[in-house]
């Protein structure tokens, strides 16, 4: 499988994954489309990080950095899901909105 | 090129489609609990990748932590915020067609980049079983980090629970 596919191929789609969530992020006006635009694009760092590792690696079972690396992002990206799903709800709670257009109380 | 290369690339590009094709539903669907459904689509491509590259751990992980526990969290985020976003309502803000272009150049310059570039052609054969390994390694050369991110995951349960609480 993995002489098969050039490591390139793997590149190109977490290039596209990546703008895509990107576009989700910026774009979108309901706040729990944002965040999911934003898990979109770490869905493609880690990608990255797991095609450098098998190609890049000397001795894949001996140098895992890349496989700790991607799990370091996983956990943070749970991490930063529950935060903003509570700042979410508790911005419903108190504003009536999730539309981050309407959230604008700290804009200057 | 023979016959297992071509078969291998044909399931690359199967489950790449599938991936891009449910990430597109995510962000262009106007309602948000679809594009939470088409994001759970998304995860599963992504597992698919990672078993693609032998990393066999990741994917259940991605399988366990994003679909059973951030995307759970999202549909009930979804349906405890409902009614807001009505589905005559535009679903994207003013400057998209902006947002659209810069994304669209982004990506076009980091394809040319990544074409320029002599990637390495192929990584080293795994010879044994890689969780062992990872498994010891996380509690020798990354105890510290390893550390540092179960604190924080507390510290984020509690104040998930403080912010989001009445």
């Amino acid at each position: 499988m993995i002489t098969q596919i050039p490591l390139v191929y793997y590149l190109a789609l977490a290039a596209a994954l990546f703008c895509i969530g990107s576009f989700g992020a910026l774009s979108r006006r309901n706040a729990i489309a944002v965040l999911m635009g934003i898990e979109l694009m770490l869905n493609a760092v880690n990608i990255n990080l797991v095609a450098f590792w098998r190609y890049g690696a000397a001795d894949p079972l001996v140098d895992q950095a890349g496989i700790v690396f991607a799990l370091f992002v996983i956990t943070l990206a749970a991490a930063e899901a529950a935060i903003g799903l509570a700042l979410i709800i508790a911005i419903y709670r108190s504003r009536d909105t999730v539309n981050v257009e309407e959230i604008n109380l700290l804009k200057w | 090129m023979d016959v297992s290369t071509i078969i291998a690339q044909l399931l690359f590009f199967l489950v790449a489609a599938l991936t891009l094709t449910a990430a597109f539903l995510t962000v262009l669907a106007r309602n948000v609990f679809h594009a939470a459904l088409a994001l759970v689509g998304t995860f599963f491509g992504v597992a698919a990748i990672y078993l693609m590259l032998e990393a066999e751990f990741l994917a259940i992980v991605q399988i366990l932590i994003y679909i059973g526990a951030i995307a759970v969290l999202i549909l009930f985020a979804v349906m405890l915020t409902r009614g807001l976003m009505q589905h005559d309502q535009i679903s994207f803000n003013h400057q998209w067609a902006w947002v659209a272009l810069v994304v669209g150049t982004l990506f076009l310059g980091m394809f040319i980049l990544i074409l320029q570039v002599p990637w390495l052609q192929s990584g080293a054969a795994v010879t044994a079983d890689t969780v062992p390994s990872l498994g010891q390694q996380l509690m020798t050369t990354y105890l510290l980090p390893f550390e540092v991110v179960s604190v924080l995951l507390l510290a984020t349960l509690v104040g998930a629970f403080i912010i989001a609480r009445e």
